[in-house]
């Protein structure tokens, strides 16, 4: 810049102050990745990991499950052409049985799912066509904006609880007997704690609810949103478009070759989005439910440690190579003169 | 004042003038035309016509932003970066129910953002503002009217104003000089803050206006000065004054110009014709490039890449969404009923697919926006201002003689300096101190002085020999004088009288102490004696002078005054010379001499220059110790010093007046030759001379550069030197920083050879340029040559070009081949360059090997290089502040450059680019 002359005052020294801090002498310690400290962490890595996965895919081997899609063979054969019309027509009978083996002893508690697929829940419009704070509290019967189009009946009453979500409510059910004896399904506990005692309040009662087009399943209208738990597991959308929800629970043990009738009220209508239902039964181990992935994939990551861990050690012993030599550097490589040197 | 008076002298014989006595002529007659319409109303700027004119006034302002402009200019600076003109679209349409999430979390990121870096431009241009104030309230006398003169603030002054600049003042606006304390009406400049030159230019007013000395004279003084409009050319003015109804031209002679100093000169008169914006000085500041550090370019690509994904992944998932939607309702039958696409809104409606495509488009632009990673900005700014800290905060970087801690001026180049590939540096001030020490000299055949030169102490560092500490006690014992580094107990305290060649040595010392140009200042409280010369060699020379006994104390216009030591009678005397001629040295005649007559009334022809014009020119019977000098100035030569060869003779009566008749008839003629002319009857007289033994000056190193520039090559950095200073020098300048040694092939080219003199002088100029420029391409060619058939035995190439042919080699066909050459050298050195050139060379090196330069240096000079190159690095030292002001990083010293760029840059590059790829990471983890 043009006329500025700095005039150095010498009474205030422009001498930086000396700290630790602002030299970057603060002690610092920098992990040399030498061949020792790489083959050793791969090595601990490795051992550590596999035995995790094979015990991870033990635990899932333990599980016991049994899977029946059954939106197909509950449609009587008269009416496999047209499924849809089958389902929407209120006047058809629409239970149907069902009955397996159980393969291998199943300890209680035994889970009970329903099983969809092709069934997008995480539909943005879905997702968001619910309201919160309606469902939460009796005095907010009226928030209802963001539950279009299913907020409010014909007559402007508001719809309770609002939303796509709960109108598209899951409304199969299942009865299960072993030899001739009723099964009793617990369905009680089977949503979330936080959900039933925050999100869902015990003084709202349903109202106006799958009143005009109905949807799904009604809802008893002197049962609180938070006894709801049906409700209260549906409204917890599900990420993908295979999903599975909890039904209720069976609390006693079955025996392997037993056999296990299900009647089924075939009441949801999958069959327009081409979308398959599933009833599952499982037990479950310390890892939850049957997941073999946990326990391949720690295998295949501490393999892959071992691998690299051997291949370093054979290539330290083969081809070693001192650290730090400058004469790798890209300059001193390619030999070209340098001054100075 | 009184003390001063006696300086008033004619300095005309001295320095002889081009321009004093121009005529109305060429460039004269644009004068009212287009690009010369500026009129002046001197010592008038009330008056109605001046009003008129309505000229911008002196106010000069450097900040980015005012206080209006501030907001709009900063947020378009701002949204020119790509990323956050996205993240500005993204929060707009965050308002509209196309949005997947809350406004606020869409907007809040952006205003900080923003904001952060909009604070940091306000800190900094506040900082300008401060200067600015500054600047603006100077003060300068101004006429006031009644002839009296009054302080004015710097920004009250108008075109028109005359103003009186006393010693060491700046001058406030571009002036025209009226007059000045001296007589003859000539003031001396120093123009360090423009051009980077520290020696001083000499201005002289016109005859018309110089008799005005006092304040008194102005009260009634009215003229009209028509000139060029406000233009960057430093060099050229023209104009005319128009006075009592005369018209005289003006040149650049009589212009001051703006932030140059006045020096030597007790006071100026002048009128005040370009202010502000309008002064050359302004108009030649260009506003500092922009430089953008690879990573972050880098980093720029990487986003357009994340965008080029995200704009990718959108348009593929609204396809998708376009085509679900659709069918979702199919002759009226619903398919995912659960979402009842019979009742919907425009986002979802089956029947117009296409929108709701396009709208779902918008939406997963807003929803993936996590790939544009806008935090980075911020994070990188932050720890890009800590470094900077550090690096200002660096003890090893701060220097304690002058006070000076290393800044960062711009902190957006930090890591750049771990990239470094080629460091393109000045020579004077920034290798060198740019001060000349009188180190060995050798007289009458034999060599005198005991001094070890920073090359002889490079070669015993190499050797390990022991010599070093002896001599660095020496040093700190001798430090006392300026520019004085002999030691010699021969010649030293007048003992030089028991010396065989007494009366050689005594003429040497008499030559010494007045075949010069400089001008000595007597300082009134001790008597002490310093000197004022163009360049520091020949301060050198006075100096030494001054030490060995002959002491320069006085000059007149005609005569030159020294005390010398007596040999017969022991004591000081007072010696006058009557100065009769100054044949002035030149780049082409490489040598200067002076013809006195002494006391006795001989008639003394003193001369001194280059070995390769003097030794020609001895006589036969002068060429007594001509062997044994030539020994000397090769060893002085290999020991990296400036040599000159002092030679004499005397002048009989008739000889003498014969030429100063041709002599004055060549200097008073109009021709366009006349400067040839007169160096041809130079010639003539300076023959026959007699050899009286040699100089050798030694151009300081800075402390600690061999060993820096040592360091620097071991981590594979190259160095070119591009300078301004003669081949001879660079030469040796090269050797004394070990990055020219024995054993290395020097491949020169040069133009200054005499077939490429003559071919100058020739008629058709296109021709000598197409033949020089062969010539060029030729000594290119065979340097290639030389540098593809090398192996390695016979030792690195070193490549030396001159300005001239660098003129050349830096044209479009050539340069490929030039660079070729040089990137195969171990070491480059470009002599005369000029500043143009010098950036020139950086951008060649720049751009074609696309590898990271850093330019280094501290004048004027090396303003556009610094700006050109990736990194400037501007010496904070004595060359006034403009390498400074545009450089990106300052230090005090060249061997900071060693921590800067090993320890600093090194460590900021890895810091930086471990966070931005820790940033993508965590990006894609997010996205995961």
């Amino acid at each position: 810049m043009p006329g500025s002359d700095s005039t150095a005052h010498r009474s205030k020294s422009r001498r930086p102050k000396y700290s630790q801090f602002s030299q970057q002498e603060l002690p610092a310690f920098k992990l040399i990745l030498t061949p020792g400290y790489v083959i050793s962490t791969f090595i601990v890595v490795g051992l550590i990991f596999v035995p995790i996965g094979l015990i991870s895919l033990f635990a899932s081997e333990t599980v016991v499950e049994i899977v029946d899609q059954y939106d197909n063979e509950c449609i009587p054969k008269d009416f496999r052409d047209n499924k849809v019309e089958f389902i929407k027509n209120k006047q058809t009978n629409k239970s149907c049985t069902r009955t397996f083996t159980v393969p291998k002893q199943m300890k209680s508690p035994i889970f009970i799912y329903y099983q969809l697929e092709n069934f997008y829940q995480n539909h943005r419009r879905y997702v968001k066509s619910r309201s919160d704070k309606q469902l939460q509290s009796k005095k907010n019967a009226a928030h209802i904006r963001e539950c279009k189009p299913m907020g409010e009946t014909d007559n402007k009453d508001p719809i309770i609880p609002c939303g796509l979500i709960a109108w598209s409510l899951f409304n199969d059910t299942y009865g299960f007997s072993v030899k001739g004896k009723d099964l009793k399904v617990n369905k009680r506990d089977i949503a979330w704690g936080s959900d039933k005692n925050y999100k869902f309040g015990a003084d709202v009662f349903p109202k106006n609810f799958q009143v005009g087009d109905v949807g799904g399943k009604s809802l008893n209208s002197s049962i609180p949103l938070s006894e709801q738990e049906d409700l209260i597991v549906w409204m917890r959308t599900a990420a993908l478009s295979t999903f599975r929800k909890l039904y209720g629970k069976i609390e006693d043990d079955l025996q392997a070759n037993d056999v296990i009738t299900v009647v089924v009220e075939n009441n949801y209508n999958t069959y327009d989005f081409k979308g398959t239902k599933s009833l599952v039964l499982s037990t479950t181990s310390w890892i939850g439910g049957k997941n073999d992935f946990l326990g391949v994939t720690f295998i295949t990551i501490g393999g892959i440690c071992l691998f690299l861990a051997i291949t370093f050690i054979l290539l330290y012993v083969i081809k070693p190579r001192p650290l730090g030599d400058p004469s790798y550097l890209s300059w001193n490589r390619n030999s070209t003169p340098t001054p100075g040197r | 004042m009184a003390g001063n008076r006696r300086k008033k002298h004619h300095f005309s014989r001295i320095h002889a003038f081009s321009c004093g006595k121009t005529s109305f002529k060429g460039d004269h007659s644009l004068i009212g035309g287009p690009g010369f319409s500026r009129v002046v109303h001197c010592n008038d700027p009330e008056s109605f016509e001046a009003s008129v004119l309505n000229y911008s006034g002196n106010y000069v302002r450097t900040t980015k932003y005012t206080l209006a402009t501030f907001f709009p200019k900063a947020l378009f600076e701002q949204f020119r970066r790509v990323a956050n003109v996205y993240f500005l679209i993204c929060a707009i349409l965050s308002f509209t129910p196309l949005s997947p999430y809350s406004a606020v979390s869409n907007v809040l990121p952006l205003v900080v953002v923003i904001g952060a870096t909009m604070g940091k431009e306000v800190l900094e241009d506040w900082r300008r503002k401060k200067q600015d104030i500054e600047v603006n309230n100077r003060k300068v006398k101004v006429h006031c009217g009644e002839g009296a003169f009054d302080y004015t603030k710097w920004r009250d002054l108008k075109v028109g104003d005359v103003v009186k600049v006393e010693k060491d003042e700046f001058f406030p606006a571009d002036l025209i000089l009226l007059s000045s304390s001296y007589e003859e009406a000539i003031c001396y400049v120093e123009t360090t803050n423009l051009d980077g030159e520290t020696n001083l230019k000499l201005k002289q007013a016109l005859d018309a206006t110089s008799n005005m000395h006092e304040d008194s004279n102005f009260q009634n003084f009215k003229a009209i000065i028509r000139c060029e409009d406000p233009n960057a050319n430093l060099y050229t003015f023209v104009g005319s004054l128009e006075l009592e109804e005369q018209q005289y031209p003006l040149t650049p002679q009589q212009l001051l110009l703006r932030d140059s100093k006045l020096r030597n000169t007790d006071c100026i008169y002048g009128a005040v014709i370009f202010t502000g914006r309008d002064t050359k000085v302004f108009q030649n500041s260009t506003g500092p490039p922009s430089k953008r550090s690879k990573v972050e370019r880098r980093m720029d690509k990487i986003i357009y890449f994340l965008f080029g994904i995200l704009v990718l992944m959108s348009f593929i998932g609204s396809i998708f969404f376009g085509i679900a939607t659709r069918e979702d309702l199919q002759d009226g039958k619903m398919k995912r009923w659960y979402l009842r696409p019979d009742d919907t809104t425009a986002y979802y409606d089956p029947k117009r697919a296409a929108v709701a495509a396009v709208l779902h488009f918008l939406t997963a632009l807003m929803l993936y926006g996590y790939l544009i990673p806008i935090s980075l900005y911020v994070s990188i700014e932050i720890v890009k201002i800590l470094q900077s800290i550090f690096i200002n905060q660096d003890l090893h970087m701060y220097y304690e003689e002058t006070d000076k801690p290393a800044r960062a001026r711009t902190s957006n180049l930090n890591e750049e300096l771990g990239q470094v590939d080629t460091i393109l540096s000045d020579k004077t001030g920034t290798l060198t101190c740019n001060s000349m020490e009188f180190i060995k000299c050798s007289i009458a055949g034999t060599s005198y002085g005991r001094g070890v030169t920073e090359v002889e102490r490079a070669m015993a560092r190499r050797k390990g020999s022991p010599l070093e500490e002896e001599v660095t006690e020496e040093q700190e014992d001798k430090a006392s004088i300026k520019g004085f580094n002999f030691e010699d107990e021969r010649i030293m305290n007048g003992s030089w009288d028991n010396e065989p060649h007494a009366d050689v040595i005594q003429k040497f010392l008499r030559l010494l102490a007045t075949c010069h140009t400089a001008l000595p200042e007597v300082d009134e409280e001790n008597g002490k004696i310093s000197y004022e010369a163009e360049s520091p060699d020949e301060a050198a020379f006075v100096i030494a002078a001054r030490e060995l006994g002959f002491e320069f104390y006085e000059r007149t216009q005609t005569s030159i005054s020294v005390h010398e030591l007596d040999p017969v009678t022991g004591t000081k005397v007072e010696r006058s010379y009557s100065l009769l001629n100054v044949l002035e040295f030149s780049s082409s005649r490489k040598r200067m001499s002076v013809i006195v007559r002494s006391e006795e009334g001989t008639l003394l022809l003193l001369s001194k220059g280059a070995d390769s014009v003097m030794f020609e020119r001895l006589a036969e019977n002068g060429r007594e110790f001509e062997e044994q000098t030539k020994e000397h100035i090769n060893e002085y030569a290999d020991a990296g010093l400036r040599t000159l060869i002092l030679a004499y003779r005397e002048l009989d009566e008739k000889e003498y007046i014969q030429f100063n008749e041709e002599f004055t008839e060549a200097k008073n003629s109009v021709s366009a030759d006349r400067e040839e002319l007169a160096e041809e009857i130079a010639e003539k007289i300076e023959k026959n001379l007699i050899l009286l033994g040699a100089t050798a000056v030694e151009d300081k190193l800075q402390n600690g550069v061999p060993e820096c520039i040592d360091k620097l090559a071991q981590a594979g950095i190259k160095l070119w030197v591009l300078t301004g200073d003669k081949m001879e020098t660079a030469i040796n300048i090269g050797f004394a920083c070990s990055l020219l040694r024995q054993g290395m092939r020097q491949v020169i080219i040069s133009s200054e050879t005499p077939e490429s003199k003559t071919l100058e002088k020739s008629e058709d100029k296109s021709a000598a340029a197409a033949a020089l420029k062969a010539s060029v391409l030729h000594q290119l060619i065979r340097g290639k040559e030389l540098l593809d058939s090398s192996n390695e035995s016979l030792g690195p190439l070193a490549l030396i070009i001159d300005g001239k042919s660098l003129t050349y080699a830096l044209e479009d066909d050539v340069k490929d081949l030039f660079l070729e050459l040089a990137i195969g050298c171990a070491s480059v050195i470009c002599c005369r360059s000029s500043p143009k050139q010098k950036a020139l060379v950086t951008r060649l090196v720049k751009t074609k090997t696309s590898s990271t330069t850093l330019a280094i240096g501290d004048g004027a000079n090396d303003v556009g290089m610094l700006q050109e190159a990736d990194i400037g690095v501007g010496i904070s030292g004595v060359e006034g502040m403009q390498a400074v002001m545009s450089s990106d990083i300052a230090i005090a010293q060249f061997r900071f450059l060693e921590r800067l760029l090993l320890v600093h840059g090194h460590w900021c590059y890895r810091r930086i680019s471990s966070m931005v790829c820790f940033t993508l990471k965590m990006l894609i983890d997010k996205l995961g």
